[in-house]
């Protein structure tokens, strides 16, 4: 689908031709992210994340698989192998360093992203479904993340598996066989880390086919813009190429500026000291903390300290349940937040819970996840977490049902270039198209 | 519908954590004169030194070389001192060449230690001189060798010391400078304190006890060659920072120095793709009404 004024792909080279009645692929490719696919033209640089993601998967795919080529997961040779690429391959540390930067960079381009969704209210009918495909990718991305965390068998690599296999533990009556069974022993051993090895290698191409399906919803509506009004005439859009891989192609430097630096100057920094040491079952480290992008959600397990209705639902339990349910929540955005504004530009009362309820409460929580379990972090995280469940649960349907928003321009047009100027487009732009 | 179904769900959570947060408020309540504190704080935790002192090396930072002499006094330091407890199993003695060692002096380095081999006539296990292929041998056969020997503290292995530790060679350059004995101070406020008789008080370590005992405790305890500064603790804890800094990672100084081209052709595609994009926005600006 397409707005009806997108250009058609018309191949002038015979063989190109010739390709277009065998197999469309440049004829899908024009229209996905080429110049047959109109985009509003308004997009600012936050828009720029989702390109940002989509490279990141290929980057951590590429660096993944080669570094799979020298990586042995034999918990007796795993933490050795992972040196061995640091030492001995030809440019493996820059590989594994690589990787290893290029998980939390995904991670950060990903937070944006879903940022911009939640400012935007990007997850407003119709992209529910796009928005549905996000959190998949997300919970997919998270589960990877964790997996590829356990394979160098460090020490954190072994309590993080540690603890998190341990969450199912928390279900109750059949919890305990289910963490045997997953986990192929009673703690992450040589059959969890071969397993782990194994999904790790898998997901990645699972979250690239949700990540075309993502991108396949996203087209049948068309993008969402800065002002949340949709797309009216044919001046309100530009094609994506040559604007928006301009666009992209300027972020595209600005980001891989920030991710080398951090490769090449400070490798380590977003690491933990204790996993350069060596997995050992017998010796707990003295503060267990996952890798930075699961804080928040840490956070939310931990601040679970008491048990409910008195002791019907033990703590552990309880945790386990609020944190899935931190990210399960946002599957239901798009119903929960009802009212027709999509932008946070003209909801007045949604902006002000937004930038000082919801960004102070995910600092908070990301903070203490990171923090050891002692007070005040325990405290602070406990108010956080209210807040949390209140913000997406309790405020947001209210809000959407007795907010007045702010007047929105006519169209996408006239919020750019302003009404006096009767939406006029500069003569070039047509020649542009 | 589901809205309902939402406003109770969140209502359901919010208030079990604030049943959390308001019992744990009920516990700390009696103590709230301390916040924070639930129990007496621990002698370690009040006399244990985070934050170990700067130590700067020539490999410090984006523009960091290897300061080769030093790697080898601190190589000397750890073959005449750390390696009769200590083994460094991820460093082979060919990588030592890195270190400005020729292959000659490699062979010569190799073949003073001893490592695990088979005799060629009877198949038994043996030793035998060290190659350059070979990595360094642990001092102990197996680790329950290595506890007999230590009161049941199994010496850890250095090749990736400084970056097991937060802060680095500044660490190790810590604990090796920071035996001593107990401060008055603690005695008082502590007066059940006590070094176990298998540990050596540390104002760095962790539990304020390491089972290490202090490995320089002489000056000239190992004998630098001519030239070399003196072989003071200060400047042997250094050096031996300065190796366990390289053996944890050899690649550091080519890492740094790969990454100066890799941003400088970065910024460069940067500021094109920069102008590539202000240049095909431009025939989007509507053109300038002209004014009288």
């Amino acid at each position: 689908m397409s707005f009806p004024w997108a250009k058609q792909y018309e191949p002038k080279h015979p063989l190109m031709r010739y390709l277009d009645e065998k197999l469309p692929m440049p004829r899908l490719v024009y229209n996905a992210i080429g110049s047959g696919y109109p985009v509003p033209r308004n997009l600012n640089y936050m828009w720029n994340f989702g390109v940002l993601a989509g490279f990141c998967l290929m980057l951590q795919i590429v660096t993944g698989v080669v570094l799979a080529m020298h990586y042995a997961a034999n918990s007796q040779v795993a933490f050795a192998t992972t040196e061995h690429i640091m030492r001995d391959v030809n440019w493996g540390w820059m590989l594994r360093y690589m990787h290893a930067n290029g998980a939390s960079a995904f991670f950060v381009v990903v937070y944006l992203h879903i940022f911009r969704g939640f400012f935007y209210s990007s997850y407003k009918a119709p992209r529910e479904m796009v928005w549905l495909l996000g959190v998949v990718i997300f919970l997919l991305m998270m589960a990877t993340a964790f997996m590829g965390y356990v394979l160098p068998w460090g020490q954190m690599s072994f309590w993080g598996a540690k603890v998190i296999t341990g969450l199912f533990g928390a279900i109750p009556v059949v919890g305990e066989p289910i963490q045997i069974w997953l986990l192929g022993g009673y703690a992450p051993d040589n059959a969890a880390l071969n397993r782990f090895f194994s999904l790790h290698f898998l997901l990645p191409f699972v979250i690239a086919a949700v990540v075309i399906l993502h991108i396949w919803a996203l087209h049948i509506p068309g993008s969402s813009n800065p002002t949340g009004v949709e797309v009216k005439s044919e001046s309100d859009t530009i094609p994506f190429h040559p604007y928006y891989t301009a666009k992209d192609g300027f972020g595209l430097g600005v980001f891989l500026i920030l991710y080398f630096a951090m490769v090449f100057f400070l490798p380590n920094y977003l690491g933990h000291p204790d996993n350069y040491i060596e997995a050992n079952p017998i010796s707990t480290p003295a503060h267990i903390v996952p890798e930075w992008y699961f804080w928040p959600f840490y956070a939310i397990l931990r601040a679970f300290t008491a048990d409910i209705f008195f002791g019907l639902i033990p703590a552990k339990l309880m945790g386990v349940l609020a944190m899935f349910s931190a990210i399960l929540c946002w599957f239901f955005l798009p119903w929960l937040d009802k009212g027709p504004v999509r932008s946070g530009h003209y909801r007045p009362l949604f902006r002000k819970f937004f930038w000082f309820g919801l960004i102070p409460t995910m600092l908070v929580l990301f903070y203490c996840g990171g923090a050891p379990a002692e007070e005040p972090y325990v405290m602070l995280s406990q108010l956080a977490t209210a807040y949390y469940f209140l913000h997406f649960l309790v405020i947001l349907p209210i809000i959407s049902s007795i907010e007045k928003p702010e007047p929105l321009p006519y169209s996408i047009t006239e919020a750019v270039l302003g009404k006096d100027e009767a939406a006029q487009l500069g003569d070039s732009a047509d020649t542009a198209k | 519908m589901i809205r309902i179904f939402g406003i109770l769900a969140g209502l359901f959570f919010s208030l079990s954590v604030l049943w959390a947060f308001i019992s744990g408020a009920i516990a700390v309540a009696p103590v709230l004169g301390e916040y924070g504190q639930f129990t007496e704080p621990m002698a370690d935790k009040v006399f244990h030194e985070k934050h170990p002192p700067a130590l700067h090396l020539q490999s410090d930072g984006p523009f960091g070389t290897w300061d080769l002499a030093q790697l080898q006094r601190g190589f000397q330091v750890y073959k005449e001192v750390c390696a009769a407890c200590h083994s460094l199993k991820f460093v082979a003695f060919r990588d030592l060449e890195e270190l400005g060692y020729d292959k000659g002096q490699v062979k010569t380095i190799a073949a003073g230690f001893q490592v695990p081999g088979v005799d060629p006539n009877t198949g038994e296990a043996t030793t035998r001189p060290g190659m350059p292929t070979d990595y360094f041998p642990s001092p102990y056969p197996n680790e329950i060798a290595a506890k007999a020997a230590n009161n049941n503290a199994v010496p850890p292995d250095l090749s990736l010391m400084a970056k097991a530790r937060h802060g680095g060679p500044a660490y190790i350059h810590a604990i090796l400078t920071g035996y001593g004995p107990e401060p008055e101070a603690l005695k008082q406020q502590f007066p059940d304190f006590k070094v176990p008789s298998t540990g050596h008080y540390n104002k760095y370590f962790p539990s304020l006890a390491i089972a290490m005992p202090p490995p320089l405790t002489a000056e000239g305890q190992v004998s630098y060659a001519e030239g070399q500064p003196k072989p003071t603790i200060e400047q042997m804890s250094t050096d031996v920072s300065a190796f366990l800094e390289w053996t944890a990672e050899p690649k550091k100084v080519k890492r740094t120095q790969t990454g100066w081209p890799v941003l400088g052709f970065l910024l460069f595609a940067t500021i094109l793709a920069y102008l590539a994009k202000k240049q095909v926005w431009a025939a989007l600006k509507p053109k300038k009404k002209h004014t009288a």
